[in-house]
C-alpha cells in the first residue's frame, strides 16, 4: 500500500511546468486567443520534444511505456496552464486508444509511432462527446460509428465549427461517412476500445480541472493580497480568506479522487467507473467553485477581459461538460452505489476484481 | 515508492486477526451512551477488554501495550473495529490527543507511568484547555500554575471538557509565567480529577446527558513533575496535539464509511418516497467518504515515507466534520416524520441512532478548533494571506 508519487514522476510534472510557464504566459495566451483556437505549431513541437504524446506508448512504438499515475500528473499541469494545444487528448486519450487497436488493426499500428512522437495530430470523436476537438489541426480522426471505431483522414471529413466560450478550444462536428475501408475495430473490440477511451478521457477531464482550481486559487490570492480596501488588503479579511480555504478543502479531496481513479482506470471494471465518474464529480465541482470563488474575489475585474482568471474558468467549465457531464456521472454513481450493484464498505475501498 | 493501492498479504492477515478478534468479542447488545454514569462503566469495561486483546491502541510500542503497528496498519483495525460495530472509545482523548504528545514530548517516566493504564482504560483522561473566555481564543486562557518549591498551585476555570465527569485525569494548559501574555509563558500540565482543589461539574448538553463539564481549580497542588516538557512550552505542545487531533487520530475515515453505508441502506428502504435531490446527496455521502479515506491512505503512506502533517489536519476537520453534518442531514429527511422520535419510541421503526448521531454531527464543526479558525490556518498557512 503507497499512495504517493515517485521522485521521477513529479520530476517530469515539474519539467513540464516549467516548460509551460514559459509557453502560456497570460501574453502567449491571449495571443492564442485572438487567433481563436489552436494555431501554435511551435508550442506542439517543443511539447512533443519532451516526448510527451508518447507517455503512455509502448517503448517498441517509440513512447515511453509508462502508466496512468505517470501522466495524471502531467493532465494536471497541461490544466493549470490551459495549454492550448490538445496534448491531453492526444496522449491520455488517442494514443492508448491506438495502442489498444494495434494488435487488431493494422493501420493502428502504423500510425502509432507517428501520433506517440507527435508528428501525427489525432483527433477523437468518442461516443458520448458530440464534438470532437482539435479536429482542424489532425492529420487523422478517430470516430464512432455505434460501436466501431474508424480512422479518418482530416481530409476525408467536413467540419462545422462550433465556437466556444474557451476561445483557445477548438470544436467542430464532424461529418463524414464510415465505410469498410476506414473501419479498425467493431463489436465487442470498439465497444471495450471507445468504453476505455471514454474512461481515460474523464479522467484526465479531471486531472485538468486539478490543475486549473489550484491556477484559479493561486490568482485569487495573488489579487487578495495585493488589492486594498478600507485601508487594508482584502486577503486579510475573513470573508475572503474563508471563500478561498474553502475551495482548496474541495480540492485536496478531489486529488485524492483523481489520483486513485488514475490507479484504477485500466481496471475497466464498475470499479473503475465508480473511481472515475468520482474524480470528475469531485474535480469538476473543485474547478466550478474555484470560478465562482474566483470571480467574487476579484470582483467587477473579474468580469473583465483584462484580468487572466477567465481562461481558466472557461477551460473549467468546457471540461465539466465534456466526457460525460455532471449529471451523466452522478447518475452512474447512483446507479452503481444505491442501485446496488457495488459491494460497499470500508473493506471494499481497494478491493480489486 | 509508487502509487500501488493493494494491502500486502500481511496487512491483509491482519485485517483477518483484528476481524477474528471483533466478531469474538464485541459486546452483541449495544453498551449505554458513554456520556452517561452506566455507559461509562460499561465502556471502561470494554477498555479493559480491548486491552486484554492487545488492541487497545496498536499503533503503540509494544512496552506501552501497543502492538507498533505502522498508520496503514492502524487505518485497516480502524475499518474492522467501525464494521463490527465496536463501541465508541471513552478515552479517547487520551489514547488518541495525549498519547501521541507524550510519546513525543514526555520523558520515559512520564511515558512508563502514563501510557500503560491509559491503553488499558484504567486511567481515563479529558482536556482541559478551553475557558469561559478562551475558546477559538485558545490564547486568551489565564488560568495559572504557580511554582511553590517542588509543587504547581493550579488556579482557574476550565470548560467543555468532554467526558471529564466520568474520567480520572486531564490534560490542561496553565499559565506559568503569571505577567506573560498570548502563545508565551503556557505550560502542559497533567492534574489527577478526583484530587483536592479539583471540583468538576457536569454541562447537561443538547441531548440532555452530561457529555462535557467545567472544571474549577481551587489551589489545586501537583507536583511540578507532571508538567509536559520545558516551562514555557505548552503552547507549542498544545499545537502539536491539536496536529494529531484534527489530523489523523481523532476521527478515521472507517467511522464516516461506516455512516455512509448505513445512509444508503437508509435511502434503499425510503427510495420511493424521496425526492430526487435525495439520491444525490447520498451518493455524494459515499463519494465523500470514500475521498476522506483515500486521502487519509494518502496522508498514512506520505508520513510513512518520512513526511509530516502540518495544515493537512485542517483541510481534514473541515472536511470529516461537513460530511458527518452532509449525511446526517440527508439522513433526517429519509425518516421525515419519524425523524423526530427518540431511538426508544414505541413507534421508531428504523429511526435508530440516526437522531443521537445527528444532534452529534452538529458540533463537528465547532469541537476540536472551530471551522472557522481552521479556515484561517488554511488562509495564513497554506495560501499565506496576510493575518
Amino acid at each position: 500500500m503507497d499512495f504517493t508519487f515517485t521522485e521521477e514522476q513529479q520530476m517530469m510534472a515539474g519539467a513540464f511546468r516549467e516548460l509551460l510557464d514559459d509557453l502560456c504566459s497570460p501574453e502567449a495566451l491571449r495571443a492564442a486567443a485572438e487567433k481563436r483556437g489552436d494555431e501554435s505549431g511551435a508550442r506542439w513541437a517543443r511539447i512533443a520534444e519532451l516526448g510527451l504524446p508518447g507517455v503512455l506508448a509502448p517503448e517498441a512504438a517509440g513512447g515511453m511505456g509508462l502508466g496512468d499515475t505517470d501522466f495524471v500528473l502531467i493532465a494536471e499541469e497541461a490544466g493549470r496552464a490551459a495549454l492550448p494545444e490538445p496534448l491531453v487528448e492526444q496522449a491520455g486519450i488517442a494514443v492508448p486508444l491506438l495502442a489498444g487497436l494495434a494488435p487488431h488493426a493494422p493501420r493502428a499500428a502504423e500510425i502509432l509511432a507517428q501520433a506517440a512522437s507527435g508528428a501525427l495530430r489525432v483527433a477523437v470523436g468518442a461516443p458520448g462527446n458530440p464534438f470532437v476537438l482539435g479536429a482542424a489541426q489532425a492529420g487523422v480522426l478517430l470516430l464512432a460509428d455505434g460501436d466501431e471505431v474508424h480512422l479518418v483522414e482530416r481530409a476525408g471529413v467536413g467540419l462545422v465549427a462550433q465556437p466556444s466560450i474557451d476561445t483557445l478550444r477548438a470544436l467542430a462536428r464532424v461529418e463524414w461517412q464510415p465505410s469498410a475501408a476506414t473501419r479498425l475495430v467493431s463489436g465487442a473490440a470498439g465497444r471495450t476500445a471507445w468504453a476505455r477511451a471514454f474512461e481515460r478521457g474523464a479522467l484526465y477531464a479531471a486531472a485538468q480541472c486539478l490543475g486549473l482550481t489550484q491556477r484559479m486559487i493561486d490568482i485569487a490570492v495573488a489579487y487578495a493580497c495585493e488589492r486594498t480596501q478600507f485601508g487594508r488588503p482584502i486577503g486579510s479579511y475573513q470573508a475572503i480568506k474563508h471563500h478561498l480555504a474553502t475551495v482548496q478543502v474541495k480540492l485536496e479531496f478531489a486529488r485524492a479522487h483523481v489520483y486513485a481513479a488514475a490507479a484504477r482506470v485500466v481496471d475497466a471494471d464498475q470499479r473503475a467507473a465508480a473511481a472515475v465518474s468520482s474524480a470528475k464529480l469531485a474535480a469538476g465541482d473543485a474547478a466550478e467553485l474555484a470560478a465562482r470563488t474566483g470571480i467574487q474575489v476579484h470582483g467587477a475585474m473579474g468580469y473583465s477581459w483584462e484580468v487572466d482568471l477567465h481562461f481558466y474558468m472557461k477551460r473549467a467549465w468546457a471540461l465539466i461538460g465534456s466526457w460525460g457531464d455532471r449529471s451523466f456521472h452522478m447518475r452512474r454513481v447512483q446507479s452503481l452505489v444505491l442501485g446496488g450493484s457495488l459491494p460497499l464498505g470500508s473493506d471494499q475501498t481497494f478491493v480489486r476484481s | 515508492m509508487a502509487i500501488d493501492l493493494r494491502y500486502t498479504p500481511e496487512q491483509q492477515a491482519f485485517r483477518a486477526e483484528v476481524r477474528a478478534w471483533m466478531a469474538a468479542k464485541v459486546p452483541k447488545e449495544p453498551l449505554a451512551s458513554l456520556d452517561t454514569a452506566e455507559g461509562a462503566v460499561q465502556h471502561r469495561a470494554w477498555e479493559r477488554t480491548l486491552n486484554e486483546g492487545r488492541w487497545g491502541m496498536v499503533t503503540w510500542p509494544r512496552e506501552y501495550g501497543g502492538r507498533g503497528c505502522n498508520l496503514v496498519e492502524w487505518l485497516i483495525f480502524e475499518e474492522e473495529y467501525y464494521r463490527a460495530g465496536a463501541p465508541g472509545r471513552l478515552n479517547q482523548n487520551g489514547i488518541f490527543l495525549l498519547g501521541p504528545t507524550l510519546m513525543e514530548f514526555g520523558t520515559p517516566e512520564q511515558k512508563a507511568r502514563y501510557l500503560p493504564p491509559m491503553a488499558a482504560g484504567e486511567e481515563v483522561w479529558a482536556q482541559a484547555w478551553s475557558e469561559p473566555q478562551a475558546g477559538s481564543d485558545l490564547a486568551a486562557l489565564r488560568a495559572t500554575a504557580t511554582r511553590e518549591g517542588d509543587t504547581y498551585v493550579l488556579r482557574g476555570h476550565k470548560i467543555w471538557s468532554s467526558r471529564a465527569v466520568f474520567a480520572d485525569w486531564a490534560f490542561g494548559m496553565f499559565r506559568t509565567d503569571p505577567g506573560s501574555e498570548k502563545h508565551k509563558g503556557i505550560s502542559f500540565v497533567l492534574f489527577p480529577l478526583k484530587h483536592p482543589g479539583v471540583r468538576v461539574r457536569g454541562i447537561p448538553q443538547i441531548d440532555g446527558e452530561t457529555g462535557f463539564a467545567e472544571i474549577y481549580l481551587e489551589e489545586a497542588r501537583v507536583p511540578v513533575a507532571n508538567r509536559l516538557g520545558a516551562e514555557g512550552q505548552g503552547w507549542h505542545i498544545a499545537m502539536a496535539t491539536a496536529g494529531f487531533e484534527r489530523g489523523l487520530m481523532l476521527r478515521s475515515p472507517a467511522r464516516f464509511q461506516m455512516t455512509a453505508k448505513r445512509l444508503i441502506e437508509l435511502y434503499r428502504r425510503h427510495a420511493a418516497a424521496a425526492e430526487p435531490g435525495l439520491a444525490s446527496a447520498v451518493a455524494q455521502a459515499w463519494m465523500d467518504a470514500e475521498a476522506y479515506a483515500l486521502n487519509t491512505y494518502r496522508t498514512a503512506t506520505r508520513l510513512m515515507a518520512g513526511g509530516s502533517i502540518g495544515v493537512e489536519a485542517s483541510l481534514n476537520k473541515i472536511f470529516w466534520s461537513e460530511l458527518d453534518l452532509a449525511m446526517h442531514r440527508a439522513a433526517m429527511s429519509l425518516l421525515g416524520a419519524r425523524a423526530e422520535l427518540e431511538k426508544h419510541a414505541p413507534d421508531a421503526g428504523d429511526v435508530g441512532n440516526w437522531l443521537d448521531g445527528f444532534l452529534f454531527s452538529l458540533a463537528g464543526p465547532i469541537y476540536a478548533g472551530t471551522n472557522e479558525v481552521q479556515r484561517n490556518i488554511i488562509a495564513e498557512r497554506l495560501l499565506k494571506m496576510p493575518r
